[in-house]
C-alpha cells in the first residue's frame, strides 16, 4: 500500500530536522574543546600550584558549565524526531544507529550524574588529584559521547557492517567493528572534535582579548591566550589534516558529493583544486537541473587529483560521469545502478508475495539470496535507486555545498593565521599595544561557530537525496504524518531554542563581565 | 562494604552541598535546566513525538510489513 508523501511533509521534515541539530550544533562544539582547555589548565595549576591558575581554571570552567547545562540533552529531540518524522528511517535502520546512540546515553548519563558533578562541587571537597581525574573524565567523556553519534552519522554516510533482513525489513548488525571503524566515521569523528577544539580556542582568544582591551585581569588574559593559541595551532593542524582525509574518503565513498564540492561538472584527470570561485548556472544540463560553471576560480592545477588518490594523472569523475557513466573510468552510470536497485526491490517483493501466499520454500530461498554477501554488495548496496524516477534527482545543491565547503575552509586557514599571530604577539610581549588584533580576536568568536555549521551543511546538503547513502532516499524515509503537526513543532523548537541561546548567552555574558573570582 | 557506603554517603554529600551553595546565576541555571527538561520530556514527547510505528501497529509484524511496503512501493515509485 502506497502512501502519498507530499512535499511539503518532506520539506517541513527536513527544515525541523535542520533548524534541531543546527542549533544543536551550537552548544556541543564548545563542550568539546573547553573541556580540553579547561583540562590542561587545571593540569597547570596542579603541576606547579600557583593560584592563579586556578582562578584561571574556575573562570573558563565555569563558561564551560553554563553552555554544557543549556545545552545539555537538545541532541535528544533529533532523536524524538526520527521516531516520529523518520519512523520508516527508523525501523529500516535498526539497530545499527540504536547500538551507538544506546552508547552514547548511557556514558553521557554517567558522565554528567557523576564526574560533573565533582568537576563543579568538588573544589575542596575531594582531593586535588581526583578534581584534576574528573575534570579529564568529562573531556575524555564529552569527547567519547560525539564518537558514538558521529559512528551513526558515518554509517548513514557510508553504510558498512550489515546486511539487510527481508524479514523484519530492517539492517542488522554483522560487524560491530566495521561500524566503528568505518573510515568516513573515523575521519568525521576527527575532524569535528578539532574543529570544536578550534572553536574553544577561538572562544578563549576572544574574551581574554577583551580583557586586554579593558584593561583588566591582564596576566589572567595572557595565560589563558597562550593555552588557547597553543592549543588552537595543534586543533588547526589536526582539523586540517583530518579534513584532507575526509575529501579522500567522501571522493570514495560519496562521489557525488565531492563533485558538488569542487563543483566538477566534467570529469578530468590532473584535475584542479579550486581555491575560490564563483558560480553560474552551465548550458549543460542533466534532465530539467542545470550543472555549473565558473564566472571565476583561483586554481591549483592537478591538486585535486592529487589530493584524491597521490598521482595528478588520475581521473577524478564529476557529475556528469557519474550521472551518465563512464565505462572508459570504470564509473557506474545512474541507470546501471538502477538496474541493480530494481533487482533488489524485485526480489523484495517476491519475498512478500511469498510469504503471503505461504509459499515456505519460496521465501526462504529468497532469504538466502539476500543473506549472500554477493547480493548485499552487487545489488542491496544500489536498493535505495530503486526509489529514484530521474537521473538529476541524485544531485545535490551544487551551489549550497560548493560555498559551504569552500567558505568553510577559507575560514579555517584565517584560524591558523588567528592563533600564530597571536602566539607571535604573546611572546613578543606586543598583544597590549596591537589593539586592532584584540579586536580581531574578539570579532573573530562567531567565526568558527559559521565554520562548524558549513562543515555540517557540507555533510547533510552533499548527501541529497540520500538519508543513507545509496539505500535509502528521504523522501521513503519521512513518516507520512501531518505536515501541520511538523510545522507547529518546527515553530516551538525556533522559540525553544532561540530562548535557550538567549538565555545562554545573557548568562554567559554577565559572568565574563564579573570576571574571575577570587 | 562500610567502604562502599562512605564513598555513597560522600558523593551524595557533595550533591547536596553542592546544590545548597549554588551562586544565583547558578540556580537560574537550574531553574532553565529544568524548565527545558520539562518542555522537552513532557509536553513535546508526549504530546508532538509519539514513536509513529508504535501508535499506529500493534506488534513487531506488522510494524515491519508497513515498512517494507514503504520500502517497496516508495514515493517515488508510482508502477
Amino acid at each position: 500500500m502506497t502512501e502519498n508523501i507530499d512535499l511539503t511533509l518532506l520539506d517541513w521534515s527536513r527544515a525541523q530536522f535542520a533548524l534541531t541539530a543546527i542549533y544543536h550544533w551550537l552548544f556541543v562544539p564548545l563542550t568539546l574543546g573547553l573541556s580540553f582547555l579547561v583540562a590542561i589548565m587545571e593540569t597547570i595549576y596542579f603541576r606547579t600550584g600557583n593560584e592563579e591558575w586556578r582562578r584561571i581554571t574556575r573562570f573558563w570552567m565555569t563558561l564551560f558549565g553554563i553552555n554544557f547545562a543549556i545545552g545539555v540533552a537538545t541532541g535528544i529531540i533529533l532523536e524524538f524526531e526520527f521516531g516520529t518524522n523518520w519512523s520508516n528511517y527508523s525501523w529500516f535502520v535498526g539497530d545499527i544507529f540504536g547500538a551507538p546512540l544506546a552508547v552514547e546515553g548511557i556514558v553521557a548519563f554517567f558522565l554528567e550524574s557523576t564526574f560533573v558533578a565533582v568537576m563543579f562541587f568538588g573544589w575542596n571537597k575531594v582531593s586535588k588529584k581526583f578534581h584534576l581525574l574528573s575534570t579529564w573524565l568529562v573531556a575524555v567523556g564529552s569527547n567519547l559521547s560525539a564518537l558514538w553519534i558521529l559512528v551513526a552519522n558515518g554509517w548513514m554516510q557510508n553504510p558498512v557492517g550489515m546486511a539487510f533482513n527481508p524479514d523484519t525489513a530492517r539492517n542488522e548488525m554483522v560487524s560491530f567493528w566495521a561500524v566503528l571503524f568505518n573510515q568516513v566515521a573515523v575521519d568525521k569523528f576527527l575532524h569535528t572534535i578539532s574543529s570544536g577544539y578550534l572553536l574553544a580556542s577561538i572562544f578563549v582568544l576572544g574574551i581574554s582579548a577583551w580583557f586586554v582591551l579593558k584593561k583588566r585581569e591582564t596576566f589572567f588574559a595572557k595565560r589563558s591566550m597562550l593555552v588557547a593559541a597553543v592549543f588552537g595551532i595543534l586543533a588547526s593542524l589536526m582539523n586540517a589534516y583530518t579534513g584532507d582525509s575526509s575529501a579522500r574518503t567522501i571522493a570514495k565513498a560519496q562521489p557525488v558529493k565531492f563533485a558538488a564540492m569542487e563543483a566538477l561538472s566534467e570529469g578530468k584527470t590532473n584535475a584542479g583544486l579550486i581555491a575560490f570561485g564563483v558560480l553560474k548556472d552551465s548550458e549543460n544540463k542533466i534532465g530539467e537541473t542545470a550543472l555549473k560553471d565558473f564566472i571565476f576560480k583561483i586554481e591549483f592545477p592537478s591538486f585535486l587529483s592529487i589530493l584524491t588518490s597521490g598521482d595528478k594523472d588520475s581521473f577524478v569523475p564529476g557529475i556528469t560521469d557519474l550521472v551518465n557513466g563512464n565505462t572508459g573510468y570504470n564509473v557506474m552510470s545512474f541507470e546501471e545502478k538502477k538496474s541493480r536497485g530494481e533487482t533488489a526491490r524485485k526480489a523484495l517483493i517476491g519475498y512478500k508475495a511469498a510469504a503471503k501466499e505461504g509459499n515456505i520454500r519460496m521465501r526462504d530461498s529468497i532469504k538466502t539470496i539476500f543473506a549472500t554477501q554477493s547480493f548485499q554488495d552487487d545489488y542491496f548496496r544500489y536498493f535505495g535507486y530503486a526509489s529514484i524516477v530521474k537521473a538529476e534527482d541524485i544531485i545535490p545543491d551544487i551551489s549550497g555545498t560548493f560555498y559551504s565547503f569552500h567558505f568553510m575552509v577559507i575560514l579555517g586557514f584565517l584560524f591558523i593565521f588567528l592563533f600564530v599571530l597571536a602566539l607571535y604577539y604573546l611572546f613578543k610581549d606586543k598583544l597590549v599595544q596591537n589593539r586592532w588584533f584584540l579586536w580581531l580576536c574578539l570579532f573573530s568568536m562567531p567565526l568558527p561557530y559559521i565554520a562548524s555549521e558549513l562543515g555540517w551543511i557540507v555533510a547533510e546538503l552533499g548527501r541529497q537525496p540520500w538519508i543513507i547513502q545509496d539505500l535509502m532516499p528521504v523522501s521513503t524515509a519521512v513518516s507520512n504524518i501531518g505536515s501541520g503537526s511538523v510545522m507547529a513543532t518546527f515553530f516551538i523548537f525556533a522559540v525553544l531554542f532561540t530562548t535557550l541561546l538567549i538565555a545562554e548567552v545573557s548568562i554567559m555574558v554577565k559572568q565574563v563581565k564579573n570576571g574571575p573570582q577570587h | 562494604m562500610k567502604f562502599g557506603h562512605q564513598m555513597i554517603a560522600r558523593f551524595l554529600n557533595l550533591y547536596i552541598d553542592g546544590f545548597r551553595n549554588l551562586s544565583s546565576w547558578g540556580r537560574k541555571l537550574w531553574i532553565i535546566i529544568l524548565i527545558k527538561l520539562f518542555i522537552m520530556f513532557v509536553i513535546l514527547k508526549v504530546f508532538f513525538f509519539p514513536d509513529i510505528l508504535k501508535v499506529k501497529f500493534d506488534n513487531d509484524i506488522k510494524r515491519a510489513e508497513h515498512v517494507r511496503d514503504q520500502l517497496i512501493n516508495s514515493p517515488d515509485n508510482h508502477d
